[in-house]
């Protein structure tokens, strides 16, 4: 038997009796880093594979989508902050050895790419938009610029998403006091994730033929490949040490089971599986609900992920201090 | 790196809390905010029980993950020593460094909103001084000073006596020793 009470108060707060310093905000953002990264992707690859004529929406207009995505996922980040006037402190040095300056530093190399990839595609994609552009002085030049460096554009932006898409997995994976956490899976489970919500994307938007049957397909090529890097995730856990253990009974049998399976494994992965399975032969409703079934589930990969990480820990006391009690003094 | 280690004595330590309170007063920390605590633990089997009293707070690890994961530079070694200090004027409430760290020894100011956490009384120490729980301690049981140097009185106890550090297998290399 083991007894451990906090003779004084430690009552921090979002500290005790449990960390709790990231939520939906931190969630949400990592969630639309990764959407954002496979958007970019997507549209490279299109751009890069000639698929001009086969993949019309991906070619030609959902760049579009990626700085939108990531601006609103910035925001989330932004109210985030503890000390929010100081943001402005991420551009005053760089720490090599946190990777949340490396992501910082990132999206300043992010933004531009991004611009100038929808810059590349304003014209076959959003004519109107591109005209606004041409009246502006030097709009016209800024548009042939870019959309004669198309390739060249999609080929800086691959590394750079890659990189976007992996960082925000690492982000968490660098934290090695949440054993949870502590796994090089998060990265390229990340970048997948991201890649599966934006391939449901044009589905969405209502992409028809041969586009919707690429991104159904790829969508559950991608889901599949998720599903292995989870189990994967789960065995690196399992052949851990004790506290990986201890972590991992989080989601076998502790707190986070039922969210863990019944709200994030279940309805965000294995369902829209079968639903894709079932849309690829033709029924575009099953379709649908599994592109709405793959953006929750990945948000929810983030969420739990956020939440079950910090219930992970080294070392926890068996008692805590808590002030209802002496509430109950007063009553 | 000049290496301070604070050691605390749990056979003498009667976990009154002056500790704490010392520490509230001499860095002003806001009510319901605590840079150090008490820790009463009871192991064994009645009537065979054990129990040690720990004052705990920031380890001042040599290799602290909280500094190496903050993105501003906010949080850093003091003076290339392994006393860890926040810059509240760099620090953005991020809060990388508070899940960092595996003591969970930061907190968030309010209303500001930057980190904060045990100092050693760095400002204290500059002066010679012992920091205000070390000094406040009315059965002694706390000490501080140089490891690098073999004849202060920290050396001299972790040469002599049994200790133990908290979570030494994090890797952080914890500079706050308890005898046993």
């Amino acid at each position: 038997m083991i007894e451990e009470v906090l003779v004084t108060a430690r009552f921090n707060d979002k500290i005790d009796p449990s960390l709790g310093i990231w939520t939906w905000e931190i969630a949400f953002y990592l969630f639309m880093g990764g959407m954002a990264a496979g958007i970019m992707l997507f549209a490279a690859w299109a751009v890069l594979a000639r698929k001009q004529d086969d993949l019309d929406f991906a070619h030609n207009r959902f760049a579009l989508w990626a700085p939108i995505v990531l601006s609103l996922g910035m925001t989330t980040l932004f109210l985030d902050l503890e000390y929010k006037i100081h943001v402005f402190r991420f551009y005053t040095s760089f720490q090599p050895a946190s990777p949340m300056s490396w992501g910082a530093w990132v999206l300043v190399l992010i933004y531009p790419l991004m611009v100038v990839q929808v810059l590349s595609t304003l014209r076959a994609g959003y004519p109107v938009l591109a005209g606004w552009l041409e009246r502006l002085p030097g709009g016209s030049l800024i548009l042939d610029l870019c959309e004669n460096r198309r390739r060249l554009i999609a080929w800086l932006v691959i590394p750079s998403a890659i990189a976007l898409g992996i960082y925000t997995g690492v982000l968490l994976s660098s934290l090695s006091a949440r054993p949870f956490w502590n796994s090089g899976m998060l990265g390229p489970l990340f970048l997948i994730s991201g890649l599966s919500t934006a391939a449901v994307l044009p589905l969405l938007a209502g992409a028809v033929g041969k586009e919707r049957r690429f991104f159904e397909t790829s969508d559950m090529s991608l889901i599949t490949v998720e599903i292995a890097m989870i189990t994967l995730f789960l065995i690196t856990l399992a052949t851990g040490a004790a506290q990986h253990l201890g972590a991992l009974d989080l989601v076998f049998g502790g707190e986070y089971t039922i969210p863990f399976w019944l709200w994030f494994v279940i309805p965000g992965l294995l369902i829209p599986v079968v639903l894709e399975i079932v849309a690829l032969r033709g029924n575009r409703l099953f379709g649908l609900a599994a592109a709405v079934l793959v953006v929750y589930g990945g948000f929810m990969l983030r969420y739990l992920m956020v939440e079950i990480g910090q219930a992970s820990t080294w070392g926890d006391y068996a008692v805590q201090f808590d002030p209802a009690l002496l509430m109950r003094l007063s009553q | 790196m000049t290496n301070y280690a604070m050691v605390i004595d749990t056979l003498a330590c009667i976990g009154c809390g002056d500790c704490v309170v010392a520490c509230k007063n001499e860095n002003k920390v806001p009510a319901g905010l605590n840079r150090d605590w008490v820790v009463e633990a009871t192991r064994g089997e009645y009537p065979n029980l054990e129990t040690e009293f720990r004052s705990e707070r920031c380890n001042h690890c040599r290799h602290a993950t909280c500094v190496t994961s903050c993105p501003t530079g906010a949080s850093h070694h003091w003076k290339d020593s392994n006393i860890v200090l926040v810059t509240a004027a760099k620090c953005t409430g991020c809060k990388a460094c508070i899940a960092a760290c595996p003591y969970d020894a930061r907190m968030i100011m309010r209303p500001e909103g930057y980190v904060d956490k045990c100092t050693f009384c760095h400002h204290r120490v500059d002066q010679g001084l012992d920091p205000a729980c070390v000094d406040s301690c009315p059965t002694h049981c706390m000490y501080f000073g140089i490891l690098d140097n073999r004849d202060s009185i920290v050396s001299r106890l972790l040469r002599e006596r049994r200790y133990k550090v908290l979570m030494p297998e994090t890797g952080n290399q914890p500079q706050v020793y308890y005898l046993i």
